[in-house]
């Protein structure tokens, strides 16, 4: 009895989050290096970083209506600018802490050549997309076909992930044989690490500046501003670069 | 009032979740019988598993769904050599999907509607007699008829209301995979609220005329004895 009056209080005990503590939502294609930079940010700093990943999209909805997060990692500088111009955030704080390179990926190693002329031989039934609505990532994989014109002749054949994560893992488990990735999630030392994969030239995409911003519910919080100083020091950057990312 | 596409997630909705419950009724109805008049040890294994759906997370069964109907999988295999191409992200696909998704809501109301007619009426129609078959089919089915009734229409509206196996094995592919809960799920994701709101609405209120109509025809209790 007294073990089971000891199991709900404690059921019932207020969860609280440390003072020290920041929330942070991360663009899925930044999970791998938050990863990292988190354990180190814990270890150099003392504070603690409670991560959070999804798609960009959804984490301006769920900011919009009140979500506790205190950084913003997004996957664009778009979201950061409308959450900026609603008084979301706090002023001057948004910066570039990387920007993303997009991969055509296979898990096949032999399905994507090194010019990705795949996409106009053809010769696959599913190609997996974040969804272009609320994943940057998506998006400009959607530019990309459109600049090569076979966005036509592919759209039939995209399914679409919730997210870039999602996205990846539909390709990995090979259901869909190729897709658009952030170079980030299939990088190992330096190079893709496994399958078959095409960087994307930086000139069949907008750029995809990933922006950092404090918000509202972190100003004056000292473990938020903690990570956005963190997030431009040397250790930081040292992680952002080696996960394929171009920094500014 | 309702966007050609939302029309389209509609039907694409309705023909899933109408397929799904023929497909259960046929395999489901055998499981039931099991279920309701085997003493056998395994019983309780299958019950179990049968239950699985109610509990497990839908993440698990879609994780596995799409590991075991990938090109990878044991019935991606299966399904490739018989040249029917690869389940994921097609309509078929969400079919077998909601297929175990929902095979409780099937088994679970007929197991019940079978054990309530108990032994007597089969031992009548043994003695005059009827063939399993015949018994089955004259006697069984008319007594267990609100069983079925309660089964195909919790199946059906299950099914309607399934939203996270669709959305890790279908793709969000219009017209083929993106039904009516996961194009609202993309309306809210996109900040459409007005689309979100017209869909979500017609949703609810096709929950509720379904549970209503199901409480309304239950027989009410009746006073004394």
């Amino acid at each position: 009895m007294k073990c089971l009056i000891t199991l709900i209080l404690s059921l019932l005990a207020v969860v609280t989050a440390h003072a020290d503590e920041v929330q942070v939502a991360v663009a899925a294609n930044f999970t791998g290096p938050m990863q990292v930079i988190s354990v180190l940010f814990e270890r150099d700093t003392g504070h603690k970083a409670s991560l959070s990943y999804g798609s960009t999209g959804k984490f301006y909805a769920q900011i919009v209506n009140g979500a506790p997060f205190q950084v913003l990692l997004a996957a664009d500088d778009e979201t950061p600018a409308k959450l900026i111009k609603e008084g979301k955030t706090v002023a001057g704080t948004a910066f570039t802490y990387a920007i993303g390179k997009l991969v055509l990926w296979s898990a096949d190693p032999k399905l994507i050549d090194a010019k990705g002329e795949v996409l106009k031989k053809g010769g696959f039934k599913h190609l997996s997309l974040a969804n272009p609505k609320t994943a940057p990532y998506g998006a400009a994989g959607l530019q990309v076909m459109s600049k090569l014109g076979v966005a036509d002749a592919i759209k039939p054949l995209i399914v679409q992930g919730e997210n870039i994560s999602q996205t990846h893992q539909f390709i990995s488990t090979g259901a869909a044989e190729l897709g658009f990735v952030a170079y980030s999630q299939v990088i190992k030392n330096g190079t893709i690490g496994s399958g078959s994969g095409w960087i994307v030239p930086a000139n069949l995409y907008d750029p995809i500046r990933q922006d950092a911003v404090l918000l509202a519910k972190g100003k004056d919080k000292p473990a938020a501003v903690a990570l956005m100083n963190y997030l431009k020091g040397e250790k930081a950057l040292a992680v952002i670069k080696s996960f394929g990312y171009e920094l500014r | 009032m309702l966007t050609d596409s939302d029309l389209q997630a509609i039907w694409l909705t309705t023909r899933l979740a109408g397929i799904t419950t023929v497909i259960l009724l046929l395999v489901g109805t055998p499981i039931a019988w099991l279920l309701a008049r085997s003493r056998s040890w395994w019983k309780g294994p299958l019950g179990a598993v049968v239950a699985l759906p109610l509990v497990l997370p839908p993440s698990v069964l879609g994780f596995y769904l799409l590991l075991a109907m990938g090109p990878q999988g044991p019935v991606g295999q299966l399904t490739a050599s018989l040249g029917l191409g690869v389940l994921p992200f097609t309509f078929w696909g969400l079919v077998v999907a909601s297929s175990f998704y929902s095979l409780p809501f099937m088994v679970q109301p007929l197991q019940n509607a079978f054990e309530s007619i108990g032994e007597r009426p089969l031992e009548v129609a043994a003695t005059l007699r009827a063939s399993p078959l015949d018994t089955f089919f004259s006697v069984v089915l008319p007594l267990a008829k609100p069983g079925f009734i309660t089964a195909g229409v919790l199946t059906f509206a299950h099914t309607v209301g399934e939203f996270g196996v669709v959305l890790m094995i279908g793709g969000n592919i219009p017209g083929v995979t993106r039904v009516a809960s996961v194009q609202i799920y993309d309306h809210v994701e996109a900040l459409e609220y007005a689309d979100a709101h017209r869909l979500a609405a017609v949703m609810l209120a096709f929950s509720f005329t379904v549970l209503l109509a199901m409480y309304l025809r239950r027989p009410k209790p009746t006073r004394g004895d």
